[in-house]
């Protein structure tokens, strides 16, 4: 076992730092619903890290509650090293911890660039009155601002549709733009909610690539959900497992895989 | 040029500056409609609200006077001096603010994620409520206004039309200066919207709350913003109405005029709330100047709400609103 602070090289030679983010004994209810029941575990600087299990096994509310979307009734969160007090989604945005929706949330009326700027909102300094004063200062920011929000845009090869409202976009460059707004925040923490749901096999080979190599060049922790059990195996480093809203199983692919109560879960046997 | 089309062209210019008005009204509503959600019944109020401060703080009144005379048994009502216009301006900006962000706290804040008929009939309350609190602020009597807007008919209106038609119109002067103000205001909130954070910021909350949180945005501060932007222009509507017809309680019910202009322009379109104020503008006085007559006149009573009726029918979102489909 690894110390929380202690880092390791990857068969594939990437450096997973120390525990970034830790959720400890987390328990979240909807009325008589348990949605988590009392799950711990961790998220290490640098990793792609997989969250899986059946339908309804709470992996969302997970997501949620990371992101401040959801609050727990019992656990606490951990973020470097340091105890998280209960925040609005808003604040753990600001953060650096972005995030992508199961359902997408985008800005349906603004155009693809409008969409992705709006990831820099929060490296917009300056305010309303001296925006107003000193339009030099405001116009700088701007173009720096614009720079960033072009690389990505041209990293997910999305620079054809920039023009485009988001509305008029099928399914699943809706989910490239989504991905791309949430890189424009330059987040420490990514977390994807099903990123290639609903996709066809060539554009959820593009999504890996994209999750890879936005990994691989940014040195972006991503933590995220899918069921396409290839598709995990290929891409995380570790893979917690949920079911029923418990965990089941936490560990590299290979172990996860090799778990009974894990495949027991997915083969469906029945609970007793 | 027959005489009947040049006293059309009169009417249609008086027709599309009162358009102005309803359009300003309007805004108010679009405005905090587009970022929450919310139909708020109080904006007529809230110009009402907004006029009563200018001028009790023009006045020097001493707030909630009548009050603090009968607890205390004093009879102070003035503080003995006078506010010039631009200042007092500025100060009732400052209370707007301070007011959208009292509401915002104290009642919406509590409603968030409420059906929409409950955070209408908050609004309801908000009026009724702020009715009461405007009066015992600055007193109930019909109060006149006068930031030093110029009244009166525009001379040179009226004698240039009178050497090219031989008949010269009458343009009101207020109504002029009324129209360049809004124009301005207008093109102002579209600049706000497009090129400032906040403005950005406003926009993101007014298409998707979930993705505005997720990209940091406080729901919270984009609603006080919204609220005070709304009180501006509720202010702005005060003084051009109050100046024109004096501040009293039917400076509210111009909110009623808006009702018919945002089933015109939709209820999220800000271009929609400026054409729909100045089709329903001049429509109501070429409308009266033209059939007027022959149904013994009054029709600018209720011509707006037949055509805002009419639209209901044919076309429920409205000239520009976005179409109304079921979110799955
Ligand atoms: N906002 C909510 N209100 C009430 N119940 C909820 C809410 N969100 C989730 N739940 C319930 O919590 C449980 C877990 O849901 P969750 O969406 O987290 O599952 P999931 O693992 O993401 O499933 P899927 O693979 O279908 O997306 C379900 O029973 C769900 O109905
Ligand atoms: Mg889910």
């Amino acid at each position: 076992m690894l110390d929380n602070s202690e880092s390791y090289v990857t068969e594939d030679g990437r450096t997973i730092g120390g525990v970034v983010m830790e959720m400890k004994n987390i328990t979240l209810r909807f009325g008589g619903v348990v949605a988590i029941k009392d799950i711990s575990f961790d998220i290490r600087e640098g990793e792609i890290r997989a969250i899986i299990g059946p339908n309804g096994a709470g992996k969302s509310s997970m997501l949620n509650v990371i992101s401040g979307f959801y609050v727990p009734q019992e656990g606490e969160v951990l973020f470097h090293g340091k105890k998280r007090p209960p925040m609005r989604p808003y604040e753990v945005a600001r953060q650096g911890i972005a995030r992508t929706f199961q359902n997408i949330a985008l800005f349906e009326g603004m155009s693809v660039l409008d969409n992705v700027m709006t990831g820099r909102l929060n490296y917009m300094k300056t305010g309303l009155f001296s925006q107003a004063l000193w339009k030099g200062k405001a116009e700088a920011e701007e173009t720096e601002n614009r720079e960033v929000v072009e690389k990505i845009i041209d990293f997910l090869e999305i620079q054809h549709i920039r023009k485009t409202p988001v509305a008029r976009l099928p399914y699943g460059l809706k989910k490239r733009v989504e991905l791309a707004r949430a890189l424009a925040a330059e987040p420490k923490l990514l977390l994807l909610d099903e990123p290639m749901a609903g996709m066809n096999v060539e554009e959820k080979e593009d999504m890996s690539r994209f999750i890879l190599d936005v990994n691989d060049e940014f040195g972006t922790t991503i933590a995220l959900i899918e069921h396409d059990m290839g598709v995990v195996m290929d891409l995380s480093d570790r893979v917690v497992v949920m079911d029923y809203g418990k965990k089941i199983g936490d560990g590299t692919p290979d172990e996860v895989r090799n778990n009974q109560d894990v495949i027991d879960a997915y083969l469906g046997v029945s609970h007793d | 040029m027959p005489e009947q089309l040049v006293f059309a062209m009169e009417v249609t210019l008086n027709g599309l500056m009162a358009g102005v008005l309803y359009a300003l009204v309007a805004l108010g509503f679009v405005l905090i409609y587009k970022a929450s959600g919310i139909f708020n019944y109080a904006q007529g109020v809230l110009a009402l609200f907004a006029a009563m401060t200018l001028v009790g703080i023009m006045q020097g009144q001493v707030p909630f006077s009548h009050l603090i005379n009968a607890v205390f048994g004093g009879h102070v009502t003035h503080f003995g001096w006078n506010v010039p216009g631009v200042v007092a301006i500025a100060l009732t900006v400052a209370v707007m603010v301070l007011l959208a962000w009292l509401v915002q706290v104290l009642v919406m804040k509590h409603l968030v994620g409420q059906e929409p008929i409950i955070l209408f009939m908050a609004t309801i309350g908000l009026a009724y409520f702020l009715e009461g609190v405007a009066d015992l602020m600055w007193g109930s009597e019909i109060k006149t206004l006068d930031v030093g807007l110029p009244q009166g008919i525009n001379l040179w209106i009226d004698e240039t039309t009178f050497n090219i038609f031989g008949y010269g119109f009458f343009i009101d002067n207020l109504d002029i200066v009324a129209t360049v103000i809004a124009a301005l205001l207008v093109a102002g909130l579209v600049a706000f919207s497009q090129y400032t954070k906040q403005g950005r910021a406003m926009r993101a909350v007014a298409d998707d709350h979930q993705a505005a949180l997720s990209v940091g945005i406080s729901l919270n501060f984009i609603w006080v913003l919204v609220w005070s932007v709304a009180g501006f222009v509720a202010l702005v509507a005060g003084i051009v109405w109050g100046t024109k017809s004096g501040v009293q309680f039917s400076l509210s019910l111009i909110a009623l005029k808006a009702l018919p202009v945002l089933m015109l322009g939709g209820f999220t379109s800000i271009p929609g709330a400026i054409v729909g104020g100045l089709i329903i503008g001049v429509g109501e006085k070429l409308f009266e100047f033209a059939v007027g007559p022959l149904v013994g006149g009054a029709t600018e009573n209720w011509f707006a709400y037949v055509l805002a009726l009419l639209f209901l029918v044919f076309r429920p979102q409205g000239l520009f609103g976005e179409k109304i489909i079921e979110r799955v």
